[in-house]
């Protein structure tokens, strides 16, 4: 592997100074599944590996049902679907994050590096998308927020600017009645990528005959993530039913613009975002009556 | 060349001290600096789970991390299962059921049996075969691992 420093950061503020001291050359370490073979194979050039695992708010894993989760940006896969009370109230994200890579990869890698690595197949994303997830941001001029949709600019590109680095995701508390879902479609049944991605939320009524609100999400369609707006927007306030479901999935359809890959083509792309829209509507669905 | 680490870590239940230079990843440092070469460069990009080991209580692939990391911390390797006389459960239940041909993935394999066991003691068929999609072996086709594992969990 290439030569580079290695900087085991003690506070945010050390690690912003050094970010925007070095720029480019620099880079954030978490899990490191993705930097560590980005820099063994020369993907990347950087002189200066920054370890951020030793800071207190990138470790945070806080949840309550009133205020919602604060998410380190640091914290492993594997201690979040091993919380009861985060698999309950984000069960899409708990999804996303019993897929990525086996056993060993999820004792590592988090939501935070999914992110900020911003692959356009990344199985995180469309789960934070619909979960309305917050991206709390410091850098030399302080804290900053934006939501997460807004966070990748395109295919291993972020809205993070010189000196920025990703210090936790908020996510509000879930409410009555709702509940999230995310799948993606691989050609094995384990240790892929996604050929697409689809995440769903749902909020329904007090008697779980009616959507009062959803949001939709794909990965893999296009260079960012993307939230479907239309196609959410078409079920506010809707009965639950097929038409309605099949409504939301076309107009997910209708924004997915993919690529032709080994993966899979642009066709069978675009029909698995019909497919897998139904089934995240569906799933997330499913779970809130399964809910007593 | 970068300045070089000094590290102190716990392994196999040990202390021990080495001097690493960041981009060594931990498997580097095993194999290369401190000559436990039971953890095996299969890809060495986080795919085939050869290098294998438990730190602090988690499975991790010894690719992914790099040496420089583990100040402080607590590492398990294949070399720590066995005692003087006798071997790990999960290694009697390997030779018992041939659950190797070629060997190279075993010591990652056996690993992951260990982080799986440690947690959970009496796992399903389908919990071992998902917990273990991280390891991959081009030999046995994983039936026979798979039942050496459930086979560890009877035994223990």
């Amino acid at each position: 592997m290439q030569a580079f420093e290695y900087i085991d950061a003690k506070t945010v503020s050390e690690a912003v100074a050094l970010l925007d001291d070095k720029g480019e050359k620099a880079r954030i370490l978490a899990g490191g599944t993705d930097l560590i073979v980005q820099a063994r194979e020369g993907r990347r050039t950087l002189d200066w590996m920054i370890d951020i695992k030793s800071i207190p708010e990138v470790n945070a894993l806080d949840y309550d049902s009133e205020t919602g989760l604060t998410l380190g940006a640091a914290v492993p896969c594997y201690r979040i679907y091993d919380d009861d009370a985060i698999c309950n109230a984000y069960p899409g994200l708990v999804d996303a994050t019993k897929i990525i890579g086996g056993t060993a990869i999820q004792g590592r890698a988090g939501v935070g590096g999914n992110l900020c690595n911003a692959s356009p197949a990344a199985d995180c994303i469309p789960p934070l998308i619909v979960l309305n997830a917050i991206c709390v941001i410091a850098g030399p001029n302080g804290l900053s927020e934006i939501s997460v949709e807004e966070f990748c600019t395109g295919p291993g590109q972020t809205a993070l600017a010189k000196g920025e680095m990703l210090v936790s995701l908020k996510l509000p508390a879930p409410q009555q009645n709702s509940s999230s879902y995310y799948l993606r479609f691989i050609p094995r049944n384990e240790m892929d990528i996604a050929v697409v991605g689809a995440g769903a939320s749902v909020t329904l009524d007090e008697a779980k005959e009616r959507i009062v609100s959803a949001r939709i999400a794909l990965g893999a369609v296009a260079p960012t993530p993307l939230f479907a707006e239309e196609a959410s927007a078409l079920l506010s306030d809707r009965e639950i039913s097929d038409d309605a479901i099949d409504e939301a999935a076309q107009a997910a359809q209708a924004i997915a613009r993919p690529i032709s890959d080994m993966r899979g083509t642009s066709e069978q792309r675009t029909h698995l975002v019909g497919v897998l829209t139904r089934r995240a509507l569906n799933g997330a669905i499913q779970r809130v009556k399964d809910t007593a | 060349m970068a300045r070089k680490s000094h590290v102190q870590t716990t392994i196999n239940g040990e202390t021990v001290e080495f001097l690493c230079e960041p981009r060594q990843s931990l498997l580097e440092v095993l194999r290369d600096e401190l000559h436990l070469t039971g953890a095996k460069e299969g890809c060495n990009n986080g795919n085939c789970g050869a290098c294998s080991v438990i730190l602090d209580g988690r499975l991790v692939n010894s690719c992914l991390v790099l040496g420089a990391e583990i100040d402080g911390k607590s590492v398990e390797t294949i070399e720590g299962l066995a005692e003087p006389d006798k071997l790990h459960p999960i290694q009697d239940a390997f030779l018992e059921n041939a659950a190797l041909q070629c060997g190279i993935c075993t010591p990652g394999f056996i690993m992951s049996a260990k982080a799986l066991l440690d947690k959970n003691p009496n796992p399903t068929e389908h919990e071992v075969r998902y917990w273990l999609a991280g390891n991959l072996c081009r030999c046995t086709g994983y039936d026979k691992i798979v039942r050496a594992v459930l086979d560890a969990a009877a035994a223990t």
